[in-house]
This record gives C-alpha cells, structure tokens and sequence, in this order.
C-alpha cells in the first residue's frame, strides 16, 4: 500500500519530495534520463504525466509539455510501456497524473488494471471529483491502488471530510488559486490552511503548485508531509539541461 | 450528492477541486434566480429594451415559393443586439453576476460573437472584461476584436492547442480558477459544466417560447420541423426548448466543413470520427482519437468550430427527440447567397448551415405545413470572412487598395 510505503520513509525523512514529469516531453528516452537523475537525486515518489490535448488544471510550461509530447507522438501505450521500464528499475512508487478522459476512452477498469500490472501505485486526476469517481474508485480499490485526490483552499470543511473518506495514500494539497507553474506566497495564510487539511484526514499530506526551492521545501517541512515540485524541474531542465537535475533535487533538503 | 446536471448520462461536472465552491454558488444563484417570477420579468424588461425582443419571425414567401414545399418561416435572432442570439444568454449571465455581487466576467469566444455580446454586457453593467480568443479566430474575425476592445474588454489571444475555440475555453478556465472570487465565467454556449448546458438553454428558451406563440398566431398550427445550426448548440437548444414537448420534428445541423470523408470537419453527432468522451468539464460526443486526444476541426464559420457539442444535445440524438444532418462549407455558401438574392435576408455563415437542410427538406413537406428557421445571426457584419467565403474579386481589390493608402 500507497500509505504505508510513504509511512515508513516518513521515519528516516522530514518531508518527502514528489517529483512531476510529462511522459515523452521532451522525448520518452530524456525522460527516462530524467527520472534516473531524480532517483539519483533522492526523489521519493514520482507523478508521470500522460500528456492530454486539454490539461486544463496547467498553467503554460506543463501545458506547452503536454502539446509537444503529444506532437512528438506520446501515445497512452507507449506511456504504459515507459511506466512498466522505471516501475521495474527503479525502487521508488510511481503514479499516473492525467486528465479524465484518458482513462475514460482507455476504459477505466482496464486502466486500473494496466496501472496494476505495470507497478504504478496510484493516479491523481484532477477533473474527476469524487462524485464522479464511482467507477474509478471501484476499480482502483478491487487492485488496492491509491486514487489521490485534492483538497484546494476554496474546500468547505464537510468537502475536506467527504474527500478524506475516498482518498488513499495521501492528499494533494494545492496551495494556492491558479493553475501549476505561478508563485506561491508562503505564508501564515497556507499554514493555516494546511493545519485545516491535516485535521480533516489522517492520510499524509502533499503540497504542491509553486514548490521551486529548497526555502519553500523548508517552509513546508512539518506542515506537510510531502513536497511537490513540478513546473520547476521542467524549468531547470529546460535552462539548465538534464545534468542539472540531481544536483537540484539533493539541494532541496538538508 | 445533489442533481449534477445528467441527461442520459452526458454531461456532469468534471471540474477542478478549486472550483467546487464557485460551482455551488453559481447553481444556489441560478436555482434562487429561476425561481423568482421577478428575475425572468427583469430579463424580459431589459432583452426587449436593449435589445430587439422580441424577434420577428419573418414569412420567407419568395423562398415558399421557389421551394414550392412547406411554408417557410425564420426566427429572426440576427436582429438582436450585437446580432445573434447570443446576447441572450449574455445579457441573463450578467443579470446573475449582479445577483452574485461579482465585478468581473470573462468569456471564451470562436466567431467572435459570444465575446462581443459579453463586452456590450460588461460596458451596459459596469463589468471588467476579459475576453479569450484563438489566434487563427482573432485572424478570421479581426472586427470584433475591433470591437471587444472598443467595448473596453482586454482581448487574450491563445497561441495553445490548436488556437481556436476549445483552446480559448481551456485558457477561460485557467483564468477562472486564479479569479473566481471576483470573477464569473459567461460561457457561451450549452456546454461545459453543469449547470451552464441547463442555465444557457434557460436564457436561450426565450427564442423557443417566442416562436411557438408568434407560428401558432400566424398559421394557427404548430410547425411540423424547426432548424437549427449545431455548434456548441445553444441557438439549437433556444429554439427546440420551444416545442419539447409537441409533434415537432426538431433537426439540428452541424458543420460538414470540407466533407465527412476529408476529416476537416465539426462534425460530432452525425459522423463517425466522433466518440463519447469527458472534456472541458463535461461528458459528451467529442471529435478524439482513440487515446481521447481532441482532434483539429474545421468550419468556413469559426462558431460552428467545436469539438463537443451540448450534452443536452447528445441526449436528444440518443433518444431520437432531435435529427442531426451537417452541411458542407460549399452548400452553406451556396444557400447564403441564394438567401440573400431571393429573400434579403443576410444569415451568418453559421445559421447558413440551417438554411442548407431546410432547403434540402421544404421541396418534399406538404405545402400545407410550416417550418422555422432559427436565423441565429446575422452576415452582413462577418463581410470579411463572408466576401472570402464568397471569393468576390472586387472587395479583395478594395482591400489591396485599402491597405495601400494605409501604408502610404
């Protein structure tokens, strides 16, 4: 289980790091660089993201990944092959990040159970609320993989409470209004928000949208569980090149 | 959970958790809204004040008679405020903003239509204004960005996807889920999330409502088909709201583009190449690949160009309450020019569309019987796009001309 796997590296670590990448952007052989440097770097988990013609919840740079990746010819099949290649060799859990319809056209049982085979562990999709997840929890549940779900600031408490009781293996905590990629204010206002969350569901708790450096990831550390770093290590790869990006992911922790 | 707006399982609200709240007060303003005779009286007050309500529903003899079939009758939306139908639903959006005590809209925009409706709501009410357009329909329909901007909207060209219509919705989100505390999103059409297909179909019955009473005063019998052009599908649900529940046969007509067989089409309820699917926050037929990537569409008129269609829409083709055909750009500018010579009337390329099959069917229907054409829109503002569509030589040399003084 999801939970359990992010509890136990919880004693050895203060706060875990997520990771986030667009499955064949800039091309699914980088990518595998990509996630070989972020283990090398010390990454606890790792969102794959199969890129979708309209990644609504993405703000430019993830939004300007997912369109190249698919005008590179990123399929849903070759994605699952790459999940099944670093599922196999590497020893931390990967998820599926998408949008709904991927799993809706793919059908989502045989999705579930595409997830299951390959070794991915959960999948976070930010356009199916609950309410429309019937199926979808079903199946993740029949192969005890953890559907993710997300708590945003604008979440009245009873909403907090009612997600908490479908969610497995953590929460996503948005930081902030807005999409992925802009600036968060790390302030007293995001801390009391979290203490919200964390008093909702005894899940652990990841915070990401605006996650760039290691003095948010300090901010971050014993108000969440987990930190989620996603527009920027695009970015860094971006200016920088692949080379750049185990150096970046130790620095962010002590 | 509460209705999340189903109609034999199209539609939903697959929506971002940020914006569970905005969604549950925007339904709360909406049902508060509905309920009050007062609220519907207001809308009627200011569509019939501001703009041109209600619309004539005009007798096209010399059509009847060339046709030589059912008598021929067009709702004349074409001469609304800012001339379409689309002011409408906007001029009601903007009556709940004010309910809502928001200060800013924001509106996607294809033709360019719904995003000068939404500016003239945003100038009338003292709104700030934001509007997203595609950068190939900012290309096609650079008047009404003249306009929009004239109306003091900001007008965002999206350069993402493939920079028409879907794309300009994508970015509406985007800048909803920053804003909503002071923003409402005025979606343009029948689609989205619940309870837009619900909320814009309520505005756009007042087309319907009009028609049914203004057919039964002239011929004293109900028509036996009405016509609509489908894009997103609102003038389509306008009009049908009008005779859900009499022996009329409702026929809603897509864009066949360059044909069925080219793939350059917006074609998602009579074709193949279209499949059930969730987008933009919503269950519907969408035009998609196998992995549910969102294909390129086309349509000579950019507001007929959309991937999805209303859910309410995909529910009537699934229980046979409506019939959909499509039209190719070719017979759409066909019966555009023939409707202007024979009739003087100047429908939009997009309501050209209804045009084409009413043509097609009127020949074969008693001439006894009537049918409505519902003139969504008017042409004679689109003359850019329409004198291309019409390939006339003598404007594009006026153009030539017209550039060159500029350039001096």
């Amino acid at each position: 289980m999801l939970e359990t796997h992010l509890r136990k590296r919880l004693e050895h670590q203060e706060i875990l790091l997520m990771t986030h990448i667009v499955l064949g952007y800039p091309s699914f052989e980088d990518c595998y660089r990509i996630v070989e440097a972020m283990v090398a770097g010390g990454v606890d988990l790792m969102e794959l993201q199969i890129p979708f013609s309209e990644p609504i919840a993405d703000g430019p740079v993830i939004l300007m990944a997912n369109q190249q990746a698919l005008a590179a010819g990123a399929t849903v099949a070759r994605c699952l092959e790459f999940a099944d290649r670093v599922c196999r060799e590497f020893p931390i859990p990967f998820l599926f990040m998408s949008y709904y319809n991927i799993l809706f056209k793919f059908g989502v049982d045989a999705f579930a159970a595409a997830m299951a085979d390959r070794g991915v562990r959960g999948a976070i999709v930010p356009d199916l609320p609950p309410e429309e997840g019937a199926d979808y929890l079903a199946a993740m549940d029949r192969r005890e993989l953890a559907p993710i779900f997300i708590y945003s600031p604008n979440t009245r408490p009873e909403r907090l409470a009612r997600i908490a009781t479908v969610a497995r293996g953590f929460v996503y905590c948005v930081a902030r209004k807005g999409v992925t990629g802009a600036d968060t204010r790390f302030s007293a206002h995001l801390e009391d928000y979290l203490r919200r969350c964390r008093a909702a569901t005894a899940l652990p708790l990841a915070v990401g949208f605006g996650v760039k450096d290691r003095s948010d990831v300090e901010f971050l550390t014993g108000k969440g569980d987990i930190a989620v770093i996603g527009t920027q290590t695009i970015r860094i790869i971006e200016t920088q090149g692949i080379g750049a990006v185990t150096p970046f992911i130790r620095g962010l922790r002590p | 959970m509460n209705d999340r707006g189903y109609y034999s399982g199209f539609g939903g609200m697959f929506i971002p958790e940020i914006l569970s709240t905005t969604f549950d007060q925007l339904i709360a303003a909406f049902r508060a809204a509905r309920s009050d005779p007062a609220f519907w009286r207001e809308y009627e007050a200011i569509m019939s004040t501001y703009s041109c309500r209600p619309t004539p529903l005009t007798f096209a003899e010399n059509l009847t008679r060339h046709f030589g079939g059912a008598r021929i009758y067009v709702k004349r939306e074409d001469l609304n405020h800012t001339g379409a139908h689309k002011a409408n639903n906007v001029m009601g959006q903007g009556l709940l903003v004010k309910r809502m005590g928001k200060t800013r809209v924001i509106a996607e925009t294809g033709a360019g239509q719904h995003g000068v409706a939404t500016a003239t709501m945003a100038a009338k009410f003292g709104f700030e204004c934001t509007i997203y357009m595609g950068e190939v329909d900012v290309e096609r329909q650079r008047p009404n960005v003249f306009w929009m901007e004239r109306l003091g909207a900001k007008v965002v060209a999206v350069r993402t996807g493939t920079r028409i219509l879907k794309d300009a919705i994508n970015e509406a989100f985007r800048d909803w889920v920053t804003n909503m505390d002071s923003t409402h999103y005025v979606l343009g059409t029948a689609c989205g999330p619940h309870p837009f297909p619900e909320m814009v179909t309520y505005f756009q019955s007042i087309i319907g409502r009009e028609a049914r009473r203004q057919i039964l005063e002239r011929e004293g019998k109900l028509p036996v088909r009405v016509y609509a052009c489908v894009g997103g599908g609102s003038n389509a649900m306008g009009l049908f709201s009008g005779f859900l529940d009499d022996p009329v046969q409702l026929v809603g007509v897509e864009a066949a583009g360059r044909g069925l067989a080219s793939g350059a089409h917006a074609v998602r309820l009579s074709s193949p190449d279209a499949s059930v699917g969730v987008a933009q926050g919503y269950k519907t037929y969408f035009l998609q690949n196998r992995d549910g990537q969102m294909k390129e569409t086309h349509s000579v008129a950019a507001g007929l160009d959309y991937v999805g269609v209303s859910p309410i829409l995909s529910q009537f083709k699934e229980i046979g309450r409506a019939r959909f055909e499509a039209a190719t750009d070719r017979e759409v500018v066909d019966a555009l020019a023939f409707t202007i010579r024979k009739e003087g009337l100047i429908p939009a390329l997009e309501s050209a569309h209804a045009f084409v099959q009413a043509f097609k069917e009127a020949p074969l229907l008693d001439p006894a019987d009537a049918i409505i054409i519902n003139q969504s829109g008017r042409g004679d503002k689109d003359i850019f796009t329409v004198a291309d569509a019409f390939g006339d030589p003598a404007w594009q040399q006026f153009i030539i001309d017209k550039a060159e003084r500029y350039r001096a």
